[in-house]
């Protein structure tokens, strides 16, 4: 007799959530990528149409589709979500791995690095970056990446010294094997997919922050597609009831977040061997 | 060596008359795993397990590492991950346990005694962790008690007002103890209370979980420690690929051996540095390929073709039970 | 050749010592058993020993001379939690061939399994890690080995079989070995002269 049973199939559950968020992620980058700017264009004819069938998300005051705007502003916070994200791990790689390899005075240096950046509030200290770099794309790419490389910074480091320390790389050194083969063999695979979920992690942040500092008029000008722009913009029409303008980018920049995330999570547990075998 | 706890025990050791407080039959316990990709396969971690515990009775489990024995103290208390399914029935009493009248019980009448002092709010100063234990009397009287408790643990009666880190490890098992004991409990667990414990330390343990049991409680205690276990057990119950073999006397575990009746027990008897540090060939089969036949057969020295196609169930022997089909 | 550690004295942090002037020695060929109460530092000397702690005065010799801290160490450890002593991103096959690659004898003597090898160490038992970790550190450069609380997680069966193995191969190699437990019968049976640490 079967008393209980718990859940089942996370694995196929994993890979499905992985292989459709990279489809619809790679789909938007492709159709943004793609659309001509001048395909924007104003229509003086079809200003203010709500959501319908002709224009799925509406058409703005000047009568340029909301849907095309949209995705092409995704597409362009995707790529500043991929270079910041993956700018801030190589930052993060680097320190985490040398501080506790060299030790004393860099390891302290780095850490007081992460403390005094952590100490700031991100929003402002992107603002001053980005606004010191001289705004635009540049400015929030630098401004993102620069405050983003702690928290993982902390988690490698942590992962090194834990590894350093371990029984395993303690006989390791007692069979003779050198510094390049323990970093090799026995960091390398610990480290590695700490970073490539790291990465995946910082990802929506960073297109988050592109789209609140550009909100705030210190990120993307205003003549870049991006969602923060848009969501601005629609600022001025929201109480005279075009709700649109604002919903649809919004709701799409939240879902490429937590498809983002769920991403990293679902990588996650096929990476790790002890997650990986069970469930 | 022992003799003062083999007295007691022989003093209350009838035989196991009464029903059992707490009973598992036929119990099971398997994990899904994938192989490659997406394939997936069951593994039997615990089949076929029959186990009974009784008021002021101790039973301890042995068996080797990967025997599952671990996973028998979770199943019980609900602390499997998700992969796992349950099989079996699960009698509390003679009341048979539900999914939801099995949550019930946990905690309140089953109890896990943890081996760390991990397991204590270490916020909270330990004394009140103790009271809380007890229900429906005035402040004033629940100190009493608790520091009643403590005494009976030799613990001083300013233990009461320390903080979880102020205690060591011993002190803190008896402080665990102490809980369980006030507590409306009945059934208590412990997984592997005595890992690579110096001889003070284990006749320690010893005395401490005596005690419990010699207040009415029913014990389970599972461990690798097969002297540990004939020191401290009233029976015991030999594990082996998830499974019992063999439910003996704890008596049955000293001297030549003779009492034993599965080959397997025998086997772990001899192996025993004191006895003939004899090992036997061959590795327990892993949870993913068990034998079709019985579970011991690839290391049996007295298997019959019979055993190699269908598992002996459980069956009485000499006051035991034995899961075999030549055992006499 | 002779394993010899003179005078060592050593301290964690600036508590009060664990061990101060202690000598010990081994042959090749010995087995010597290490006992006493915990906290008495027995494991502390087993990692002195194998190099993996500093004393804080005192020498520890192999042969004479200090061991070369870069090289192959003559005198392996083997720990008593083989969880915490295989890389848990490594294959079985892989752990097993860090040091050297034992002889198919020898392996299945041990009762490894082939079916092991292409596994997770998670996916192993204790009983089952350990005659990899065990195996793994009997290299034919392997001079000593310390063996602290080695079978003291396992069942009496998996005991035997792992000592059998050892206590073999130690008496064809003229390897020393260091016994470090609480079981006294299990060192009146492998020893033939057992030391008590005390104070």
């Amino acid at each position: 007799m079967k008393l209980f049973r718990l859940q089942k199939g996370t694995r196929e559950r994993a890979i499905a959530r992985i292989v459709l968020f990279l489809v619809i992620l790679t789909a938007v980058m492709i159709a943004g990528s793609h659309i001509p700017l001048d395909s924007i264009y104003v229509d003086l004819e079809n200003i203010n149409h709500p959501p319908g069938l002709t224009h799925l998300f509406g058409t703005d005051w000047v009568g340029r589709d909301m849907l095309t705007r949209t995705v092409k502003g995704l597409s362009l916070s995707i790529w500043v979500g991929i270079i910041c994200s993956l700018s801030s791990t190589v930052i993060a790689a680097v320190f985490g791995i040398l501080g506790p390899t060299l030790g004393g005075k860099a390891d302290a240096v780095i850490s007081w690095l992460v403390d005094l950046t952590l100490s700031v509030p991100h929003t402002i200290l992107i603002i001053l970056v980005s606004i010191a770099c001289g705004g635009g794309f540049k400015g929030i790419v630098v401004g993102v990446a620069a405050t983003h490389w702690t928290s993982l910074t902390r988690i490698i480091r942590a992962e090194v010294i834990r590894i350093h320390t371990s029984e395993y790389v303690m006989i390791s050194k007692r069979f003779g094997k050198s510094r390049r083969f323990i970093a090799l063999h026995h960091m390398v695979p610990h480290v590695v997919p700490q970073m490539v979920v790291g990465t995946i992690l910082v990802f929506p942040h960073a297109i988050l922050h592109e789209a609140s500092i550009t909100f705030l008029g210190f990120g993307l000008p205003p003549h870049e597609p991006a969602i923060g722009v848009i969501l601005s913009e629609s600022m001025k029409y929201l109480t005279s009831g075009q709700w649109w303008l604002a919903f649809f980018p919004g709701v799409c920049l939240i879902c490429v977040s937590i498809m983002v995330s769920a991403l990293g999570k679902s990588l996650e547990q096929i990476m790790d061997p002890v997650t990986a075998y069970k469930k | 060596m022992y003799t003062a706890d083999m007295e007691t025990r022989q003093k209350k050791s009838s035989p196991e008359d009464g029903m059992p407080v707490f009973q598992v039959m036929n119990f099971g316990v398997s994990f899904s795993q994938y192989e490659n990709g997406i394939n997936r396969k069951e593994l039997h971690v615990i089949t076929d397990l029959d186990i009974e515990l009784y008021e002021g009775k101790i039973l301890a489990v042995v068996g080797s590492s990967g025997s599952g024995k671990s996973l028998l103290a979770h199943a019980i208390m609900g602390i499997l991950p998700g992969n796992a399914t349950i099989y079996g029935k699960m009698f509390y009493r003679h009341e048979e346990l539900t999914r939801a009248s099995i949550a019930r019980i946990r905690g309140k009448k089953i109890c896990l005694i943890p081996q760390s002092v991990n397991y204590l709010d270490p916020l909270e100063k330990v004394g009140s962790q103790i009271s809380r234990a007890i229900n429906g009397v005035p402040k004033a009287e629940k100190k009493r008690r608790a520091i009643e408790m403590m005494a009976r643990y030799s613990l001083d009666p300013q233990v009461y007002d320390y903080y979880p880190h102020q205690l060591s490890g011993g002190m803190a098992r008896k402080v665990l103890l102490s809980i369980a004991l006030l507590s409306d409990c009945e059934i208590l667990i412990a997984d592997e209370p005595t890992p690579g414990l110096d001889e003070p330390s284990l006749a320690e343990v010893l005395q401490d979980f005596r005690l419990a049991a010699d207040e009415g409680k029913a014990v389970l205690m599972i461990t690798h420690d097969i002297q540990a276990a004939v020191r401290i057990a009233d029976r015991i119950a030999v594990f082996y690929a998830g499974s019992t073999l063999e439910v003996a006397d704890a008596k049955a575990f000293s001297g030549d051996g003779s009492q034993l009746c599965h080959p397997y027990s025998k086997a772990l008897l001899q192996a025993m540095p004191q006895q003939d540090f004899l090992p036997l060939d061959g590795v327990q089969p892993m949870p993913g390929d068990l034998p079709e036949g019985c579970l011991f057969y690839e290391r049996c020295p007295i298997r019959c073709e019979d055993c190699r196609c269908s598992r002996p169930q459980s069956r009485p022997v000499r006051g035991g039970k034995v899961r075999c089909f030549y055992a006499a | 050749m002779r394993l010899e550690a003179r005078n060592i004295s050593f301290s964690y942090q600036d508590e009060k010592p664990v061990l101060s002037d202690i000598d010990f020695t081994v042959e090749t060929g010995e087995i010597v058993g290490l006992t006493a109460p915990s906290g008495y530092g027995k494991s502390t000397l087993g990692k002195i020993l194998a190099g993996y702690l500093k004393p804080d005065k005192g020498t520890v010799l192999v042969d004479g001379k200090s061991a070369d801290v870069k090289a192959f160490h003559p005198v392996q450890l083997v720990f008593q939690h083989p969880e915490k002593a295989v890389n848990p991103r490594w294959k079985m096959k892989k752990i097993l061939t860090e040091a050297w690659v034992p002889p198919e004898e020898m392996i299945r003597k041990m009762g490894i399994e082939q079916g092991w090898m292409n596994r997770w160490p998670a996916e192993l038992s204790g009983g089952e890690l350990q005659r990899f970790c065990v195996l793994r550190a009997l290299s034919p450069q392997t001079k000593f080995l310390i063996a602290d609380e080695m079978t003291t997680m396992l069942d009496m069966i998996t005991q035997a079989q792992i000592w059998r193995v050892v206590t073999e191969y130690a008496a064809r190699k003229e390897m020393g070995i260091v016994v470090i437990s609480h079981d006294t019968y299990l060192l009146k049976r492998l020893c033939s002269r057992i030391v008590r640490l005390n104070e």
